[in-house]
């Protein structure tokens, strides 16, 4: 099973309280972690990538293991810790500054 | 007795204001959708229960959220139920795709740039279908949903108008403002920020420019041009919906043609800067504007927070000063940020980005603060129940 750690935002429209265990086909890639995510939880469709595109949305950022994953291809797979579930996968809304 | 439910989107979540027909006491939910953008909330005409929201986040994006209960419970219009193991998502309730090729548009360097997709600024249930609403998109473009929200389609013709020659301004390149014509459900008016004004007449399949008489001296190379103009607001008095009026980025307008020729009527005003602009219930020549300094300084003239009230369409204007603070406010109010309710007297809400929720039993006469304290408001809406 993989870990995914939502942020607050899209834990509250996802309605689940902590972090979610997906079961992800392998290879286990960025993508299709985020294809489990979105076919558990449809209402996250497009708050991560774009709907038309599936590009990341500018602000959302995927780490992994101390590594940040975000400017990586979709298909990367994820670190072992993450595979084995050690570690989760985390999706993040990047800082606001200011 | 009538009552009165008060929609009011903020910059970090939804507020539901409500009071019975007196408009003295009132109660307040929310926030809804806490730390969200809530850009823009609206009910639909022919069921009062019937709320549509636009939340959305520079972050996470956007999402419709729909109410079937006056705004006690929320849901996004597809994301129930959720479907069974290994079922494809639906997911398509804030799915907002320009049709074909998205196409190109002017960019600040002047070339051209593709439509991307931002956010919902303006939601427009229909007339007559509370499952039908019109959805205004920055990057500029119309949406319609015939199915509650679950899915959303452009009507491209709008982009058709000479898209290619919109140029965002400062503040985005967005449909802000759609009025459907209750006498002819094939007419529906937009307006766009730094594009101008435009109708079409056959459901949405074409569209054209309505922007002869407008004037943008300082904004734009030819002052006259047929696009391009930044049109803030346009409303109508259902009664005649062949008349328009428009604040503009600078001046206050009408047409009396259905957006054929505009007439300059801001003569009068402390500054014809502003952003909302309304028409009362009963009187559809009686329209309020929110004067604002300059497009430089986005507060009120000399401190002073004064609606304006035309009683005869135009050109003569008195203040409403009465409740509204008359010192030290620099606040701004945005262009969907004002209403009027159904009841006679007639009712007038607006609000600020200073959080305060101004509101008038009395047509405008008199204001209380219905709240003080809310985030920077970005839009007011408000339903006149039984």
């Amino acid at each position: 099973m993989i870990r995914v750690v939502l942020p607050f935002h899209l834990r509250n429209l996802a309605r689940v309280d902590s972090e979610v265990a997906l079961e992800v086909v392998s290879p286990v890639t960025v993508g299709a972690v985020l294809d489990a995510l979105e076919a558990r939880f449809p209402v996250l469709r497009g708050t991560m990538r774009d709907h038309g595109t599936l590009k990341r949305r500018p602000f959302i950022r995927f780490f992994a293991c101390k590594e940040d994953l975000s400017l990586e291809p979709p298909d990367i797979q994820l670190p072992a810790g993450v595979l084995s579930g050690a570690e989760p996968f985390l999706i993040v809304g990047a800082m606001a500054g200011g | 007795m009538s009552k009165i439910r008060v929609l009011v989107g903020t910059k970090k979540g939804a507020f539901i204001l409500t009071a019975d027909g007196k408009r003295q006491q009132w109660e307040v939910s929310g926030p809804h959708f806490a730390g969200w953008e809530l850009y823009h909330l609206k009910g639909s005409p022919v069921d009062a229960n019937r709320l549509y929201a636009s939340q959305t986040s520079g972050w996470f994006g956007q999402l419709i959220q729909r109410s079937d209960d006056g705004g006690n419970t929320w849901n996004t219009p597809d994301g129930e139920p959720l479907p069974a193991p290994g079922e494809f998502p639906k997911g398509e309730s804030n799915k907002f795709v320009y049709e074909g090729a998205a196409g190109t548009h002017k960019w600040y360097d002047g070339t051209q740039h593709p439509w991307e997709f931002k956010r919902i600024w303006h939601l427009e249930p229909s007339l007559t279908d509370p499952d039908t609403v019109y959805a205004g998109a920055e990057d500029a473009a119309i949406f319609k949903t015939t199915d509650g929200g679950k899915t959303w389609k452009e009507l491209p013709g709008l982009r058709a108008a000479k898209g290619n020659l919109w140029q965002p301004g400062a503040g985005g390149m967005a449909v802000h403002t759609i009025l459907l014509d209750p006498r002819n459900v094939n007419r529906i008016f937009v307006a766009i920020s730094a594009a101008g004004a435009f109708r079409t007449d056959d459901g949405g399949q074409t569209w054209k420019p309505i922007n002869r008489g407008l004037k943008s001296n300082y904004e734009l190379p030819d002052p006259d041009a047929e696009v391009g103009h930044c049109v803030h607001r346009i409303a109508m008095h259902p009664s005649r919906p062949e008349v328009l009026f428009m604040q503009k980025h600078w001046d206050v307008l009408r047409t009396d043609n259905a957006g054929e020729l505009w007439a300059d009527v801001g003569d009068g005003l402390p500054s014809d800067f502003g952003f909302p602009i309304d028409v009362h219930a009963h009187e559809p020549e009686t329209i309020y504007v929110v004067p604002i300094k300059s497009d430089s300084e986005h507060f009120p003239p000399d401190g002073k927070l004064r609606v304006y009230r035309s009683k005869t369409g135009g050109h003569e204007w008195e203040a409403l000063t009465q409740g509204l603070p008359q010192k030290n406010c620099y606040v701004n109010v945005l262009r969907d940020a004002m209403c009027v309710d159904q009841l006679d007297p007639c009712g007038i809400y607006f609000g600020t980005t200073g959080g305060q929720v101004y509101g008038s039993a009395d047509g405008g006469n008199s204001w209380n603060a219905i709240v003080r304290d809310l985030p920077a408001v970005l839009s007011v809406e408000v339903q006149t129940l039984p």
